[in-house]
C-alpha cells in the first residue's frame, strides 16, 4: 500500500473506527461486515463504496487490515468531499474532513441497545445477531416489531424445512443465512450474499442495506458467524421463500447500519459465545450438533460413516470442493469416519462456510475433537469409512498392535501423531516379524512405541567405551563406565580390576545387580546357569527366567526411578562424550526405556543386534549377502543381520556382554551415580562376580534370542512366498 | 529436491501432476509420460517377486541428464512419478522411499475422503500440502 499520512485528528478518528470495526480484537484484521456497515453510513454511492475497497487492497486480500482500513477511510473522505477516487489522492488531497457516517453512534446505540434487549428476551442469547431475512423483509424500522416478526418468520420459515432442522426456535436465523448463503455459489447474486451478512451485524431488522451491489464484493467476506448460525440442510423449498423475500427486503431497505448497531452485535456476540475464538461451539450449537448426530448415528460414542456423512453434509449445498475440505479438516484421525467431536467440528465449518466465513487452512484448536476413546479411533484408522460403525464401533477391535494405543497417547500432536503413526505402523509391521516379542511389548511408554523399532547403535566400541570410562573416571560418576567395563571383562579378561573398583565405588552393586538383573525379564524361561555362586545372583537370575514382568516388578520399582533418571543419564552422556558417543550414549537410554517399559532384554537385544549389525551390515554387506539365502529383499536384510550377527557372536560376545553390561551398569549406575562411597573389595569383588554372571546370562539369551529371530524370519519368508503364490492378481 | 510430481491412475491418466514452476512444464509432464512405459515395463517384470513395501518403490526409473525419474506404484495400480533434479547431490534412496511413503499416506487419506471420487483430480489442501512440502524442503 502507498504510504499514508493522517493527520494528528484523522489518526485518531480513523483507529476509533478501526477498534470499533474490529470487533475480534484481533488489532489487525477489522470484519468486512463492519467495515461494510461503516461504509454504507458513508452514504456513499454503491459503486464508489466498490471502487473504494478495492483501491484499498481489501478486496485483493480479502480482508481489511489496518492499512487497508485507514486507506480506506481516506478514500471515503475523499469521495465524500467530491474528489475523484485515486490511489494518488489518498495524501495529495490535502486538509480533507474527516469521513462522514450517517447517524450518530450514541443514538444509534441507545437504539440498537435497547431493541437488542427486548430481543434478547424473546429469543435468548442467539436470537437477535441473525435476524432472519423474512423477518428481515418485513421489519424495515422499528426494532421491536422486527423483533416480534423475527421468532415468527423464522418459526414459519423453519418449518417447512426439512426435518434435519429440529431446533425451530432457538436458533431463529441460521437456518435461513443457510440458506441464503446456499446461494453464494449458485449465483453471486449480490444480494444474496449482503442479505447473508446483513444479519449478522445488526440484529434487529437493520441488517439490509441499500448498497446490495458494493456487497458483492463481499460475498466471501462476511463476517465470522460469532455464535453460530445453526445449520439447516434444508431444501429448496424454503430457500426458495427466502429469494422471494429477499429482493423485496433489500430493496426496501436503506437503513445506513452504523456503528451502534455492530457494537450491539458485539455485545450480542459477546453474549452468544466468545467473540474471541471464532471457532468456539457453543453450547447450545453442540447440543444441536448432537441432535443431528443422533439422528445418523443413534450411539454417541460410535462413527457416521463416511458415506453417510457425505449425504448430510451434501445437503448443505457446499461444493463438493469445499466439503472436501472441511472432511479432510475435520476427520482428525483420518479414518474415513466421524466421531462426534469430528462431527460437531465438520458441522461447525460448513456453517461457518455457509456463514461466509474462509475456512481454515487447519483445524482450530477449538475444534479439536477431545482425545477420548483413541483406541477406537487408532484401530478405525486406515479402514473404510463404511465398513460397519453403526453398531458399536467403540468396541471396535483392536486391530492394530498394541502399540496404537500408545501411539494414541500421542494424538494432541495431530501432525505428529500422524506421522509416527504412519512410520511406527511400518515399522511394527515388520519389527513384528522380526521378533515375536513385540506382540507382548505394553507400552506404557509412548516413548517405547515410537522409539523401540529404531534400530540404533546399542554398543559402543571398545575404544568408545574406554574413552568413556576414562572421561567418566575422572569424575564422580564413575559408575556408569565401570560396570561397562566390567561387562567385557568378564568374558573376555578379568584383568580390569581398575575399572571394576571405579564400578563398586559407587554402587550398591547388590541391590542394583539385582535390579539390573531383573531388569530384563524377557529372558528366556531357560534357567540360566550362573556360573559365580552368588545366590543372590541366582535369585534374579530365576525372576528373569519367569520371564514374567511381575515376579521383576518390584525389582523394578526401584528401577523406575533409574528409568527416570535416564534423562540425567542421557545428558550427562551426552555431555560428556563426544558426538559419536553421545549417539550412542544416547541411544542405550533410549533403548533401555525399552527395555524397561516392555519385554525389554529380548526386544532390546534384537534392536540392539539390529543396530549393531546394521553397522556391521553396511561393513560387510557382501559377506552377508552369502550369508542371506533368502532371494527376497526385505527378508535378507534382517536375515543378513541375524546370521551375521551369530556368526559374530562368540567375537562380539564381548560387545554384547559390553551392551548389556551398558544395560545393566546404565541401569544399575543411575542411582548409585549421586553415591560415591567407596566400599570394600569383597563387596567390589562380589558385585564383579554377579556383574559377570549377569553378563554371561544375557550373552546367552541374546544368543538364543538371534536364534529364534532368524527362525522367525524364515517362516515369514515361506509365508510370502505363499502369500504371492495365492494372490489372485500379481504384477503382470 | 522433487521438481515434479505426479500421481497416475490406474488407467494411466493423471490424478495430480505438479512441478516446481522453474521451468517449461510441459517438459516435466511429458517426462513423466514417458517414464509411464518404464513404470509398466518394471510392473511385468516383478512378476512372482513378493509385493511388499519395497516392492512398491520401483527405484530409479530411468535418468536423463539432467533430471532422475524415481517411480513408486502401489498394490491399486496408482502410480507415483517423481522428478528429482540430478544436480541435487544425490538424495539418498531411503530419502526417495520416504517421499514416496508420504505421498502414498497423504494419497490413503484423500481416499478416505468420502467427497472424493476415485478418478477425479487430486484437490486436496492437505496433499498438495504435502507436496509442496516436499518440493521444497529437498531443496
Amino acid at each position: 500500500m502507498e504510504g499514508l499520512t493522517l493527520s494528528d485528528a484523522e489518526q485518531k478518528y480513523y483507529s476509533d473506527l478501526f477498534s470499533y470495526c474490529d470487533i475480534e480484537s484481533t488489532k489487525k484484521v477489522v470484519v468486512n461486515g463492519r467495515v461494510l456497515e461503516l461504509f454504507r453510513a458513508a452514504q456513499l454511492p454503491n459503486d464508489v463504496v466498490l471502487q473504494i475497497m478495492e483501491l484499498c487492497g481489501a478486496t485483493r486480500l480479502g480482508y481489511f487490515g489496518r492499512s487497508q482500513f485507514y486507506i480506506a477511510l481516506k478514500l471515503v473522505a475523499v469521495a465524500q468531499s467530491g474528489f475523484p477516487l485515486r490511489v494518488e489522492s489518498i495524501n495529495t488531497v490535502k486538509d480533507l474532513p474527516l469521513p462522514r457516517f450517517v447517524a450518530s453512534k450514541n443514538e444509534q446505540e441507545s437504539r440498537h441497545a435497547a431493541s437488542y434487549s427486548s430481543d434478547s428476551e424473546n429469543q435468548g442469547s442467539y436470537s437477535g445477531v441473525i435476524p432472519p431475512p423474512p423477518g428481515r423483509g418485513q421489519v424495515k424500522k422499528g426494532s421491536v416489531t422486527h423483533d416480534t416478526v423475527q421468532p415468527r418468520t423464522s418459526a414459519d420459515a423453519q418449518e417447512p424445512a426439512s426435518p434435519v432442522v429440529s431446533p425451530q426456535q432457538s436458533p431463529p436465523t441460521s437456518p435461513h443465512t443457510w440458506r441464503k448463503h446456499s446461494r453464494h455459489p449458485s449465483g453471486g447474486n449480490s444480494e444474496r450474499p449482503l442479505a447473508g451478512s446483513g444479519p449478522f451485524w445488526s440484529p434487529f431488522g437493520e441488517a439490509q442495506s441499500g448498497s446490495a451491489g458494493g456487497d458483492a464484493v463481499w460475498s466471501g467476506h462476511s463476517p465470522p458467524p460469532p455464535q453460530e448460525n445453526w445449520v439447516s440442510f434444508a431444501d429448496t423449498p424454503p430457500t426458495s421463500t427466502l429469494l422471494t423475500m429477499h429482493p423485496a427486503s433489500v430493496q426496501d431497505q436503506t437503513t445506513v447500519r452504523t456503528v451502534a448497531s455492530a457494537t450491539t452485535a458485539i455485545e450480542i456476540r459477546r453474549q452468544s459465545s466468545s467473540y474471541d475464538d471464532p471457532w468456539k461451539i457453543t453450547d447450545e450449537q453442540r447440543q444441536y450438533y448432537v441432535n443431528q448426530f443422533k439422528t445418523i448415528q443413534p450411539d454417541l460414542n460410535g462413527f457416521i460413516p463416511g458415506s453417510a456423512a457425505k449425504e448430510f453434509f451434501t445437503k448443505s449445498k457446499l461444493p463438493i470442493l469445499e466439503l472436501s475440505h472441511i472432511w479432510e479438516l475435520s476427520d482428525f484421525d483420518k479414518d474415513g469416519a466421524l466421531t462426534l467431536d469430528e462431527f460437531c467440528a465438520a458441522f461447525h465449518l460448513v456453517v461457518a462456510r455457509k456463514n461466509g466465513y474462509d475456512l481454515p487452512e487447519k483445524l482450530p484448536e477449538s475444534l479439536m475433537p477431545k482425545l477420548i476413546d483413541l483406541e477406537d479411533s487408532a484401530d478405525v484408522g486406515d479402514q473404510p469409512g463404511e465398513v460397519g460403525y453403526s453398531g458399536s464401533p467403540a468396541e471396535a477391535p483392536p486391530s492394530k498392535s498394541p502399540s496404537m494405543p500408545s501411539l494414541n497417547q500421542t494424538w494432541p500432536e495431530l501432525n505428529q501423531s500422524s506421522e509416527q503413526w504412519e512410520t511406527f505402523s511400518e515399522r511394527s509391521s515388520s519389527s513384528q516379524t522380526l521378533t515375536q516379542f513385540d506382540s507382548n511389548i505394553a507400552p506404557a511408554d509412548p516413548d517405547t512405541a515410537i522409539v523401540h523399532p529404531v534400530p540404533i547403535r546399542m554398543t559402543p566400541s571398545k575404544i568408545h567405551m574406554q574413552e568413556m570410562e576414562l572421561k567418566r573416571t575422572g569424575s564422580d560418576h564413575t559408575n556408569p563406565t565401570s560396570p561397562l567395563l566390567v561387562k567385557p571383562s568378564d568374558l573376555s579378561e578379568e584383568n580390569k580390576i581398575n575399572s571394576s573398583v571405579k564400578f563398586a565405588s559407587g554402587n550398591t552393586v547388590g541391590q542394583q545387580q539385582t535390579g539390573v538383573v531383573a531388569h530384563p525379564p524377557a529372558v528366556p524361561p531357560r534357567p540360566q546357569p550362573s556360573q559365580a555362586p552368588g545366590p543372590t545372583v541366582h535369585r534374579p537370575v530365576d525372576a528373569d527366567g519367569l520371564m514374567t514382568h511381575t515376579s521383576t516388578s518390584p525389582q523394578q520399582i526401584p528401577e523406575q526411578p533409574n528409568f527416570a533418571d535416564f534423562s540425567q543419564f542421557e545428558v550427562f552422556a551426552a555431555s560428556n562424550v563426544n558426538e559419536e558417543q553421545d549417539d550412542e550414549a544416547e541411544k542405550h537410554p533410549e533403548v533401555l526405556p525399552v527395555e524397561k517399559a516392555s519385554d525389554p532384554a529380548s526386544s532390546l537385544r534384537v534392536a540392539k543386534t539390529d543396530s549393531k549389525t546394521e553397522e556391521k551390515t553396511a561393513a560387510t554387506a557382501p559377506a552377508n549377502v552369502s550369508k542371506g539365502t533368502t532371494p527376497l529383499a526385505p527378508p535378507p536384510k534382517p536375515v543378513r543381520r541375524r546370521l551375521k550377527s551369530e556368526d559374530e557372536l562368540r567375537p562380539e560376545v564381548d560387545e554384547h556382554t559390553q551392551k548389556t553390561g551398558v544395560l545393566a551398569a546404565v541401569l544399575a549406575s543411575q542411582p548409585s551415580i549421586p553415591r560415591s562411597v567407596g566400599k570394600d573389595k569383597k563387596a567390589i569383588q562380589a558385585s564383579i562376580r554377579r556383574n559377570k554372571e549377569t553378563n554371561t546370562v544375557l550373552a546367552r539369551l541374546n544368543s538364543e534370542l538371534q536364534q529364534q529371530l532368524k527362525d522367525v524370519l524364515e517362516e515369514r519368508i515361506s509365508l510370502e512366498v505363499q502369500l504371492e503364490q495365492l494372490r489372485p492378481f500379481s504384477h503382470l | 529436491m522433487a521438481v515434479c510430481v505426479a500421481v497416475i491412475a490406474k488407467e494411466n491418466y493423471p490424478l495430480y501432476i505438479r512441478s516446481t514452476p522453474t521451468e517449461n512444464e510441459l517438459k516435466f509432464h511429458y517426462m513423466v509420460h514417458t517414464s509411464l512405459d518404464v513404470v509398466d515395463e518394471k510392473i511385468s517384470a516383478m512378476g512372482k517377486a513378493l509385493v511388499d513395501q519395497r516392492e512398491l518403490y520401483l527405484g530409479l526409473l530411468y535418468p536423463t541428464e539432467d533430471y532422475k525419474v524415481y517411480g513408486y506404484v502401489t498394490n491399486s495400480k496408482v502410480k507415483f512419478v517423481m522428478v528429482v533434479d540430478s544436480s541435487n547431490t544425490a538424495l539418498r534412496d531411503n530419502e526417495i522411499r520416504s517421499m514416496f511413503r508420504k505421498l502414498h499416506n497423504s494419497y490413503t487419506d484423500v481416499m478416505c475422503n468420502p467427497f472424493y471420487n476415485p478418478g477425479d483430480r487430486i484437490q486436496s489442501r492437505a496433499f498438495d500440502n504435502m507436496v509442496t512440502s516436499m518440493m521444497i524442503q529437498v531443496c
